[in-house]
């Protein structure tokens, strides 16, 4: 075991896939010589070759159209988009071929691929470099939907996801990267060392796609979430002192509809938690598919904490964040309704 | 008051249009033979003249000159023509069973047949084409089964791609032969990349990109052609410059401006622009960017210049955007005629010979067709358990209860 951060957990899992597999390549803007913007990739073409980790042209849909052709020849590789606010211009690769090639070829082609990219707010980045794009890929058939939220799930999760046969959209919430925020940005940034999620295998490990985790177990209310939202969450909790379960989903698509539901049915009160904007976003889905499962074991509607509908802010970053604050004034009310 | 003038918006405008005389006066057509063969070592910087001429090999007597003029063996120009004739069969016998109403939809290549068939002939076995929906002689020219052709386009229980697919939107890796998309463009970067994937692996296969001119406006040709740039990988980037895109002319795309092989000067890839409806020239030009690229000097792009005379597909009317008799005069003429001239020249063809071979080619697809038939059509025979297969490798619990709602 090691101690890690997200970006070693995440490097360490390509680190070991390029390592074992030599059909494993790494690609993306800056992720060659300099290591990626926020470090991810440090060290791995030196360790690996330039034929196996390399820089590329400022041009997602062709990082991802490339990284489909080499898929389809035989590779599996694993490409970074910068930030997840820049994967539009990928997205017909993504949604039109790479999700769509095993369906249309009747298996004749596959794409084993992942794609890794930052997402999320909290580092001031203004609504180009804070954007939560996940329910964009949930929409989509063929694809996975992967967020993980400490750095031995990045690392057991991305080498789960480069060694799926399937595309894997796989969004790392970068506010995490260097610590478990809990939303509380007036106060000292908290790192992984004195986390037990910040412990790390060296070695291969996967965690499974398709499972969530329960972060916090409780008896009062289920709180379904992901991502940077599960620590806000925790801090409500604490804050609030209500005794809620916390479900950490981690795979979007195949959702673990199973784990939730028994939480919902245990508690009988949910709310549905994220940080992406709310009109039609993955909570939708998530209160479709609790109310279709659960409804008689409902003692109140089920409540929704989410990102204004809104274009991220720049200055007014923690008006638009839904942190603990927030989260615990909806906690209150829910346990409050009928 | 300002100095200047208000300003104008400009939309080309192709010369003629229905009711007007057909008009190629514009056209220039390089004598065949004319036009140097560089070295395939050659920078792309010493050749850039070779985008704005045409190469071709035939001339009007049907005899084969020049630089480009290659020795072939007589069984190359035999499969070449015979290809040719059995795609146009295959086209026509398939445009009948949509009016028939036995299939949904199809799209002929009549016209373009010598591009495909040529290049295909000039590739090896284990190269990857990347086609568009026009390049059905990639297949034709060699031993895919005709059956299942034709069971993909009945969407029928032998449907190889199970009904999931549009007609005529084949899939055969074992025939070099990538999954077509409906989506125009995209795969011209994946066989950028899967050429960069032989490269990374040391392997010696080569990809062969296709586009229609005009698909190349779509970003996915500049990607694929800043990726070919920057890591120079073994893939050949053909347009088929057919003249059309549904109804909007080559202008529309940018071809008025500068010449579709042009764009890849500002990539420093060399780029050739060739006679499509020349089979010799089609077939030498391939193999000069062939042999680059196996010998990994790197991309080339290739402009084949020809005209669409079937309509886009069977969805659209030709004569309501374009002269009716534009095919007919076309300049660089019928490549089937021009081809089966060459051979009668060289004493290897003739006209009984050539009649004979669409009656053999006719039987053949009416034959095919009636088996195929037999396994129904217009999406007879079509399983409804194959809309949740292989979404996925393992199908998730979601869809194995959507599947079971709808009782499958």
């Amino acid at each position: 075991m090691a101690r890690m951060n997200m970006i070693e957990a995440i490097r360490s899992a390509m680190d070991v896939k390029l390592d074992h597999d030599p059909d494993v390549v790494v690609f993306g803007e800056d992720v060659g010589f300099f290591g990626g913007v926020f470090r991810c990739t440090a060290g791995l073409q030196k360790k690996y070759g330039k034929s196996r980790v390399f820089d590329c042209p400022i041009n997602e849909s062709g990082i991802v159209g490339s990284a489909i052709g080499m898929a389809v020849y035989g590779l599996r590789p694993c490409v970074e988009v910068q930030f997840a606010d820049y994967i539009y211009p990928a997205y017909d690769q993504i949604v039109s071929e790479a999700a769509r090639m095993r369906y249309r070829s009747a298996g004749d082609f596959t794409v084993p691929l992942t794609i890794r990219s930052p997402m999320g707010g909290g580092i001031f980045g203004g609504q180009t470099h804070s954007q939560c794009p996940e329910a964009l890929f949930t929409h989509v058939a063929g694809l996975k939907t992967i967020v993980p939220s400490t750095p031995y799930d990045a690392k057991g999760l991305l080498i789960a996801a480069i060694e799926d046969d399937d595309p894997v959209i796989f969004f790392e919430p970068k506010r995490l990267y260097n610590g478990p925020f809990d939303g509380h940005h007036e106060r000292p940034a908290q790192n992984w060392s004195g986390h037990a999620a910040g412990e790390v295998p060296e070695g291969h490990y996967t965690v499974p796609i398709g499972k969530a985790a329960i972060r916090r177990e409780g008896q009062d209310l289920s709180i379904i979430t992901y991502g940077t939202m599960c620590f806000v969450a925790e801090a409500a909790v604490a804050e609030t002192g209500i005794d809620a379960e916390i479900i950490d989903v981690r795979t979007l698509v195949p959702l673990d509809i199973d784990t939730i539901t028994q939480s919902v049915k245990k508690t009988g009160r949910c709310m549905v938690l994220h940080e992406a904007t709310q009109t039609s976003g993955f909570g939708a889905e998530l209160i479709a598919q609790i109310q279709e499962h659960c409804f008689y074991h409902l003692e109140a509607p089920v409540e929704r904490v989410a990102g204004w509908d809104t274009p991220y802010p720049h200055a007014q970053e923690w008006d638009y964040f839904p942190g603990p604050a927030r989260v615990g004034r909806a906690l209150k009310s829910l346990m409050e309704a009928a | 008051m300002s100095d200047y003038a208000p300003l104008s918006f400009k939309v080309p405008e192709p010369e003629v249009r229905p009711g007007d005389e057909p008009d190629f006066s514009h056209f220039e057509v390089p004598r065949a033979g004319s036009v140097r063969r560089p070295d395939i070592e050659t920078n792309a910087r010493d050749m850039k003249d070779l985008a704005t001429t045409i190469i071709r090999v035939m001339n009007r007597d049907g005899d084969a000159v020049g630089p480009w003029a290659m020795k072939l063996e007589d069984s190359i120009l035999h499969h070449g023509l015979r290809s040719m004739l059995r795609t146009r069969a295959f086209d026509e016998r398939m445009m009948k069973l949509q009016r028939q109403g036995k299939t949904s939809f199809y799209m002929k290549c009549t016209g373009e047949e010598a591009i495909a068939v040529g290049q295909q002939m000039a590739l090896s076995k284990g190269d990857m084409n990347f086609p568009t929906y026009r390049q059905q002689g990639l297949l034709l020219c060699q031993d895919y089964p005709l059956v299942d052709m034709i069971c993909q386009i009945l969407s029928n229980s032998r449907d190889p791609l199970h009904g999931r697919q549009l007609p005529i939107m084949y899939s055969s890796k074992d025939y070099g032969f990538f999954t077509i998309s409906g989506n125009l463009g995209t795969q011209y970067i994946h066989a950028v990349g899967w050429a960069m994937a032989s490269a990374i692996k040391g392997d010696t296969k080569i990809a062969s990109a296709w586009i229609g001119d005009g698909s190349t406006a779509e970003t996915d040709f500049h990607s694929a052609l800043v990726n070919a740039s920057v890591y120079k990988p073994p893939v050949v980037l053909n347009i088929v410059n057919n003249q059309w895109a549904i109804s909007s002319f080559q202008g529309i795309a940018g071809g008025d401006s500068a010449t579709f092989a042009e764009r890849a000067h500002g990539f420093g890839i060399p780029s050739l622009r060739a006679d499509g409806n020349d089979f010799l020239a089609v077939y030498a030009v391939s193999k000069w960017a062939i042999e680059r690229a196996r010998r990994n000097l790197g991309p080339t792009l290739i402009e084949w210049v020809t005209y669409r005379v079937a309509p886009h597909s069977t969805s659209d009317d030709p004569s309501q955007y374009r002269p009716r008799e534009e095919s007919a005069a076309w300049p660089l003429g019928d490549p089937v005629l021009r081809l089966k001239n060459h051979l009668i020249g060289r004493g290897l063809w003739s006209e009984e010979r050539h009649v004979q071979a669409e009656a053999e080619f006719d039987e053949e697809i009416r034959s095919a067709t009636r088996e195929a038939e037999t396994y129904g059509v217009m999406g007879e025979g079509s399983s409804a358990r194959d809309i949740f297969e292989e979404v996925y490798k393992e199908m998730p619990p979601h869809l194995v209860a959507q599947r079971q709602k709808i009782g499958v």
